[in-house]
């Protein structure tokens, strides 16, 4: 077995799982607000607020948040590890490779933490 | 027929290059690619290559033919080249070239032994064979014939990118083999082993494997099936 502390799940199983999961939750969470555009065709601002101000929007756009997180996670880990490699790069590549996974892993907290300001931020 | 033959001899080329040969073939005969280089070889003497069966069974000059791996030996000339076209020949790629289409498969075999391609059973041996009903042996087809020639695994962008980690197609297909087989009690160990995020899930469904397996084999399915066992095991 190939061991690897900075996979997400730290087992192929579970990264892969995780992908899987959170793909389903983004395609529900996109066809869902393309439904709300097709349902309000003259969507307003104070209509916009008043969904948002929910807590069920709130939790299931900070759980769409989350997944796009852990999804992109573990294909810029994947790709990380496919091209930036002692093959490609020599001796450079953990550097590299370490530098690289922690800027995708700080935009992507970035990300989260933007986004529960945006939502609960909401008056 | 014009063909553009990969060589490279370590002790006197600095090198690889493309060497142009015009070959005479025989007239309205559609030869194999095997057929060709042995008539470059009768005037160039120096071109070395793989070869032994000449029928696609011992799996020993898989090679790349105009861009697709197979087995030369069973290939037409006449379905990889277009008329008037050039038949170009490529060493396997991925793998570290020890002269012309000759190439070092140590990591091929290494992940092919990663995977145990062997029966393991911990049950106190039997006076006969260790029976299986038809239906139980039916679940090996399409994964014993395997000839380990490594057109799949040379042909997988994965296997490029990660030869020391990522089993490959070929090696799986075995893993997958030994893990359907009814007499062997390894199951949980075999799958904990590849578990981790390249042993197996380096395979992003490519299908370059399938596509060009001379055996008509699936190791994507095959793949398929490790997936969900480690799914079931882990659920
Ligand atoms: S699966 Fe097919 S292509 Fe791959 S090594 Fe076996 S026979 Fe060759």
């Amino acid at each position: 077995m190939v061991t690897n502390v900075s996979s997400f799940g730290r087992s192929g199983l579970y990264d892969w799982i995780i992908q899987r999961l959170t793909a389903v939750v983004l395609a529900s969470y996109t066809f869902f607000l393309l439904g709300i555009f097709i349902l309000n065709p003259d969507l307003d601002y104070e209509q916009w607020h008043g969904i948002f101000s929910s807590f069920g929007m709130r939790f299931y756009t900070l759980l769409a948040m989350l997944s796009v997180c852990a999804h992109a996670w573990v294909g810029m880990w994947t790709i990380s590890t496919d091209y930036l490699t002692d093959d490609m790069l020599g001796s450079k590549a953990v550097a590299v490779r370490f530098v690289f996974q922690v800027v995708c892993a700080l935009v992507f907290l970035a990300y989260l933490v933007w986004a529960i300001q945006i939502l609960w931020g909401i008056s | 027929m014009l063909v553009s033959i990969y060589r490279y001899n370590p002790e006197t080329d600095e090198k690889p290059v493309m060497q142009d040969v015009n070959v005479d073939l025989p007239q309205g005969k559609d030869l194999m690619v095997l057929d060709v280089l042995e008539l470059m070889k009768q005037q160039d003497t120096s071109i070395s290559y793989r070869r032994s069966c000449r029928e696609g069974v011992c799996g020993s000059d898989g090679m790349n033919m105009n861009g697709t791996n197979g087995l030369a030996c069973i290939t037409p000339v006449s379905s990889i080249v277009k008329p008037g076209k050039k038949l170009i020949l490529r060493p396997l790629p991925g793998l570290p070239v020890i002269r012309d289409l000759v190439v070092d498969m140590t990591i091929f075999y290494k992940q092919f032994e990663k995977v145990k391609p062997y029966l393991i059973n911990d049950e106190p041996a039997t006076a006969i064979e260790r029976l299986q009903s038809p239906e139980e042996r039916e679940k090996l087809d399409g994964l014993y014939e395997c000839i380990l020639c490594a057109c799949c695994s040379t042909n997988c962008p994965s296997f490029w990118w990660n030869p020391e980690k990522f089993i490959g197609p070929a090696g799986l297909l075995q893993a997958y083999r030994f893990l359907a087989d009814s007499r062997d009690t390894a199951t949980v160990e075999r799958l904990s082993a590849l578990e981790d995020p390249f042993s197996v899930f380096r395979c992003r469904g490519i299908m370059n494997c399938v596509a060009v397996c001379p055996k008509g084999l699936n190791p994507t399915r095959a793949i398929g099936h490790i997936k969900s066992m480690l799914i079931q095991q882990a659920t």
